[in-house]
């Protein structure tokens, strides 16, 4: 079942003007792009940085508006719900940050973080709260505790916790273990996976890193310059990149594949 | 336990001071600030007048506390005020963006081109002379500093990963404003109040002085500076004693401010 489809995005940046009369220069960051995404399936994303990456996260998640082409989200298109409309789905859809010390309010208890998107639906449900804790393998009683007292890894599984409170169906994952060592990364992804067949989660899976990429996606989509160059099977790509730019990304990942 | 740095120990000391003394008058003064008595005029210091008497008699240490409880109220009414208004539409500017953003960070320098003193005698001649007048005068002038410093401090917490995450989550601007960025401009917000409580002083000063501002018999240290300058060559410590506790007022919310400011810098708190 199609969970998210998204076809022939475009988003372009109007870059600072160099002439004083004439158009500004603009950047198309992300250039006609389209994919499908599967419930209980992955797709990864990769890319080197400025490739178009975390802007199609941002279309996805409507945080920015394309400047042609269209997301649905189970056949809606996201963009032109109306603002009220469009925050009643959000809960279906929600997101893992790269940033695990900036993603969640030094300010308030990890408690609150993870219970506020339950809140924004107009739920008071410790118990749910509690049971994403426990999904996440932290315990409930952590929940008055503050980020700062938590590692990287910590804190990602307590953002990850509050992204799958509210029974979303599709995660987007921008980076979401680049910050992270090694060790903890195998460990983030194996919670993913596990989330993934427990909840039969859809994930848009975003990194730089082909071989974290490669050892969770089912379908692969590689950009440069906001141009798709390989877009199918995970497998089919990595044993055999039709690509130059793809064959480069896989020497770079080596032998952690 | 990190040590705090000498400016914010020494601001807050004298700040004690100005305010213990402006709390004691609330219930006891030496003497009744506004009693006169012709005959005990320029009394020398002793221990009925531990600073004299001026030159209708009065007790100096009495008026100085009366005139730093005016003082304070005057501050603190004008800076909660401006301030809060400020960052009102600091918090507005930057939660909408685009052309209100705009609008309203226009007319902040609208207000900074204004000079405080003259919006204040402007205020005095359109409505007379008084206290109120004086601390909607300075709050007037607080607004567009606090709508600076908050829309400022605010578009930096609006870029966080958490408020996207808020924003993912469905939350509305104003809800995340209440949540988010209220708490976490705070420090910033209450660094320069603290710096503005210092303007605020020096302007209630200035304009009591100009007779703009606290009506006899109100004690205020601008008034008594202002009664003690044509007595400056008979009895100079008249105009010594108010111009100290300005000084003192002045300096210690300065320092404290300074000093808030580098204990809530991260920065300079890892260097420490």
């Amino acid at each position: 079942m199609t969970l998210l489809r998204a076809q022939n995005l475009t988003r372009r940046y109007r870059l600072p003007r160099t002439k004083l009369l004439g158009p500004a220069p603009q950047l198309t960051a992300v250039d006609n792009i389209s994919f499908d995404i599967t419930a209980g399936q992955t797709l990864g994303v990769v890319g080197e940085s400025g490739s178009g990456k975390s802007t199609l996260a941002r279309m996805v998640m409507a945080f920015e508006t394309p400047d042609a082409g269209n997301i649905q989200f189970e056949g809606q298109d996201i963009h032109a719900l109306k603002s009220a409309e469009l925050r009643r789905l959000r809960p279906a859809f929600q997101m893992i940050f790269q940033d695990p010390f900036s993603s969640l309010d030094p300010r308030r208890n990890v408690g609150w973080s993870i219970a506020e998107p339950l809140r924004a639906m107009g739920m008071h449900a410790p118990e749910r709260v509690a049971e994403a804790f426990g999904q996440v393998g932290l315990h409930p009683q952590d929940a008055g505790k503050y980020p700062h007292e938590f590692s990287g890894g910590q804190r990602q599984r307590i953002a990850i916790a509050r992204a799958i409170v509210t029974r979303p169906k599709l995660l987007i994952a921008d980076e979401a273990v680049s910050a992270l060592d090694v060790s903890v990364q195998a460990q983030i992804l194996n919670l993913l996976m596990d989330l993934q067949d427990d909840l039969g989660l859809g994930i848009l899976f975003i990194s730089h890193d082909l071989a974290v990429v490669a050892s969770i996606c089912d379908t692969l989509l590689v950009l440069q310059h906001g141009k798709a160059l390989e877009h199918g099977a995970a497998s089919d790509i990595l044993n055999n990149p039709a690509h130059r730019y793809t064959q480069s990304l896989l020497k770079a990942a080596g032998d952690r594949l | 336990m990190k040590s705090l740095p000498a400016n914010f120990t020494i601001g807050a000391v004298l700040v004690a001071l100005v305010l213990g003394a402006a709390a004691l008058s609330l219930v006891w003064t030496p003497h009744d600030p506004t009693a006169l008595n012709i005959r005990g005029k320029f009394a020398a210091p002793s221990a009925a007048h531990w600073l004299g008497t001026d030159q209708l008699g009065r007790d100096i240490v009495s008026q100085l506390m009366a005139a730093a409880r005016n003082s304070m109220t005057v501050a603190i009414v004008a800076v909660f005020l401006g301030g809060s208004i400020g960052v009102a539409l600091g918090l507005l500017a930057s939660a909408i963006g685009g052309w209100v953003e705009d609008g309203v960070m226009r007319l902040a320098d609208l207000g900074f081109a204004f000079p405080a003193l003259l919006f204040a005698i402007m205020l005095a001649a359109v409505f007379g002379p008084s206290l109120t007048n004086a601390v909607l005068a300075i709050a007037f002038i607080n607004i567009p500093i606090f709508a600076r410093v908050a829309r400022a401090s605010a578009n930096q917490v609006w870029t966080r990963e958490y408020v996207l995450a808020a924003r993912a989550a469905g939350m509305n601007k104003l809800a995340i404003t209440r949540d988010h960025i209220l708490p976490n401009i705070a420090a910033a917000v209450i660094v320069q109040a603290t710096i503005e409580f210092a303007v605020a002083i020096l302007a209630e000063a200035a304009l009591s002085y100009l007779g703009l501002g606290a009506q006899p018999p109100a004690s205020s240290w601008g008034r008594m500076l202002s009664e003690a300058q044509t007595l400056i060559y008979l009895a100079p410590e008249l105009a010594i004693y108010p111009g100290l506790c300005i000084v003192t007022a002045v300096l210690g919310f300065g320092l404290l401010g300074d000093g808030l400011r580098d204990v809530t810098d991260p920065r300079l708190a890892r260097a420490r």
